[in-house]
């Protein structure tokens, strides 16, 4: 059969460019292991919210006018007057709150299953990377519709680098540009918002992804699927990309709008959290809102600042809060990657990092009390605790032998054989043979007729054998 | 490639002098692409004295000004509240304000040139907010230590009346006290220097 013209004009670009060597690469033939689970759609689902924040933004910019006296008026224009205006700026905020959502879910998939370990240390220092530039990039973005809690968040953000010893007051008038922020930094900040953060955003997701697929992914067990290998080379426990996770990526995807919708056209404020009351006031430099805090992915950072009743510990313990996550790779100890096979005292240390995080989190959305205050100190130890104990706790671990592999040959047969094996075993255990009395008198028979009762004791036994098994299996 | 024959000392060289070339033009053409982002002219002019009369204020009121963006308090302290503040040393960080910014002639115990007004730029040093005025004495939210002072909502610092700053909060030293001077009884100019010397 003669090709088509249509094959031909593919057969012709795919002679100058290498699209399905790159396509095969990073999708048909990429193979990621076969059991990720609910925490591996994040990684995606956060390359979808980059892909529509670009999207909104750029359409946001054709109404927006970065100028300190046009700014607060430009973004209720474009929210009351520009045709589905309000639509694509809710997408917008909306979706800023939805990528921390993903990443910090991402990140917290990362924790758990030791995705941070060796060989990957690598991927999780771009993705640190990519973490403070994200955080950049919303922190600039929130001061561009120039309402109060814009002008006094950057304000105090801003402050934070003139507690820097001799540089520091320069250095903030430098990002500044002016006294105080003003239409300069206003105008700067949409420079860096729209172009320079997001350019390196995309550079750093790229390189995030190349140093995954060099490595290849890691996944719920810890295993290596590259160490075992069937007779084609291609991993046992491996699948590839595309057709399996793009199809279950789109599942993801469906329930993500599901939910990223829901907020859009019911709650595009969030009660405050997404975006904050005091932000549809024009910025006021004469006064601050009564009640300042900044938009909730910020505050357990925030809190920690809060703790500190010193001006330079608290901006390096906030700069250290941070700095601490890049060392992770480090500071862990244990070979064993998954929590599944990891000690009890990780798992408590863990347990304790989460509620800390939360804690400090749900007090830097809160005003300041003395018992806050407390609190919000207990919480920032723990965090620290977490931290700078790992590299002495992670090597008294109790771990569980990780399995080489995740298919297990003839699994079935062997589990169905040890069934049929154990059965009459624990068949004898939970019951007791009697012996019947029959009419026959003769000591002959007497022998042979039992009958099978239940038998408490050993079914407590059995139970509490159970019982063992799973508490070992928790800890 | 064929390498024999090649003078590779000289090869290092001129990767050398062409890194070393390359690295200070790059230096060269980072200090304006860098200083283009420092405050412009026009944003250094814009700080012009501004004139506050003040003739018209109550005891205990609270007057706010924009001096060079910045918002400065002109508060009427009564007899009670200069009182008070003599009280208050043991709890603050730098009673004195030894280690705090303001112009000589308001370097005294109540920060000011006449003891009843008191002018200061009204954000925190800690980081830069605009403190809340709370002249109540022992409020519900603040408790009974609070003696009237401003609060700052951002992250809990203290101040007394004279903007002096309590121990064991953020803020590092008391409020800054912008230059000012009076032109008459009535009459203030702030962001030019008081000639009396009273401290």
């Amino acid at each position: 059969m003669k090709p088509s013209r249509l094959t031909d004009c593919g057969n012709w670009v795919l002679d100058r460019f290498p699209l399905t060597k790159f396509w095969n690469e990073h999708m048909a033939h990429y193979y990621a292991p076969k059991n990720f689970n609910f925490f591996y759609f994040f990684g995606s689902l956060a390359l979808l919210v980059l892909v529509i924040q670009i999207v909104t933004g750029i359409l946001l910019t054709m109404n927006y006018k970065p100028d300190a006296k046009l700014a607060f008026d430009s973004v209720e224009y474009i929210m009351r007057d520009v045709p589905w205006g309000w639509l694509v700026r809710y997408m917008h905020s909306t979706g800023a709150s939805a990528f921390f959502i993903v990443i910090y879910l991402h990140m917290f998939r990362g924790l758990i299953y030791g995705s941070f370990k060796h060989p990957r240390e690598l991927i999780w220092i771009f993705g640190m990377l990519l973490f403070v530039a994200l955080m950049a990039e919303a922190f600039m973005g929130y001061l561009l519709p120039w309402g109060q809690m814009s002008y006094w968040g950057a304000q105090v953000i801003i402050s934070l680098f003139s507690a820097i010893p001799v540089i520091g007051d320069e250095l903030s008038l430098w990002i500044r540009g002016d006294y105080v922020v003003a239409d300069a930094t206003l105008n700067r900040f949409f420079a860096f918002h729209v172009i320079a953060v997001p350019l390196v955003l995309i550079m750093l997701v790229f390189m995030h992804i190349i140093a995954l697929h060099e490595v290849g992914s890691n996944n719920p067990d810890g295993v290596e699927i590259k160490e075992s290998k069937d007779p084609w080379g291609h991993p046992v426990d491996g699948i590839p990309f595309h057709p399996y996770y793009t199809v279950k990526d789109i599942v993801g995807v469906a329930v993500f709008f599901l939910f990223f919708a829901t907020v859009i056209f019911y709650m595009p404020e969030m009660g405050g959290y997404f975006l904050e009351h005091a932000n549809f006031i024009p910025a006021d430099p004469m006064k601050t809102p009564e009640h300042i805090a900044p938009v909730w992915y910020f505050t357990p950072f925030y809190s920690i600042l809060r703790a500190i009743p010193d001006k330079f510990a608290g901006v390096i313990a906030m700069g250290g809060s941070i700095v601490v996550l890049f060392l992770l790779p480090w500071l862990d100890r244990c070979k064993v990657k998954s929590i599944r096979y990891r000690g009890g005292i990780f798992k408590k240390a863990l347990l304790l990092f989460v509620i800390s995080f939360i804690g400090l989190g749900y007090l830097g959305t809160q005003p300041v009390t003395p018992v806050a205050t407390i609190f919000a100190r207990l919480f920032t130890a723990i965090y620290f605790g977490f931290f700078m104990l790992m590299p002495i706790y992670t090597r008294w671990e109790k771990t569980k032998p990780v399995p080489k592999s995740l298919t297990k040959i003839h699994s079935l047969e062997e589990q169905l054989h040890t069934l049929e094996e154990q059965l009459p075993a624990l068949l004898d255990e939970i019951t007791e043979l009697k012996p019947v009395d029959t009419e026959i008198g003769h000591p002959a028979f007497k022998s042979s007729f039992f009958t099978r009762r239940p038998n408490p004791e050993g079914m407590i036994n059995v139970i509490n054998r159970l019982a063992k098994k799973l508490k070992e299996s928790l800890d | 490639m064929n390498n024999e024959g090649v003078d590779k000392s000289k090869r290092q060289f001129l990767t050398t002098a062409l890194t070393v070339v390359g690295a200070v033009g790059t230096g060269y053409i980072a200090v304006p692409f860098l200083a283009q982002m420092q405050p412009s002219v026009k944003a250094m002019a814009a700080g012009a004295p501004v004139e506050v009369d003040i003739s018209k204020m109550e005891p205990g009121q609270l007057l706010r000004v924009a001096w060079r963006g910045k918002p400065v308090w002109i508060l009427n302290r009564t007899p009670e509240v200069l009182a008070t503040l003599k009280t208050l040393d043991s709890e603050l960080r730098d009673p004195l304000s030894d280690e705090s910014e303001q112009p000589p002639s308001s370097k005294n115990p109540v920060r000011s040139i006449k003891p009843e007004i008191f002018v200061a730029v009204g954000l925190c040093t800690h980081l830069g907010c605009s403190p809340t005025f709370r002249p109540e004495i022992a409020p519900n939210d603040l408790g009974n230590k609070w003696n009237g002072g401003f609060f700052c909502p951002c992250h809990g610092s203290w101040f007394d009346l004279a903007g002096r700053v309590y121990r064991g909060v953020p803020a590092p030293t008391n409020l800054v006290i912008p230059p000012y001077r009076y032109v008459t009884d009535t009459q203030l100019i702030i962001g030019e220097p008081s000639e009396e010397k009273t401290a």
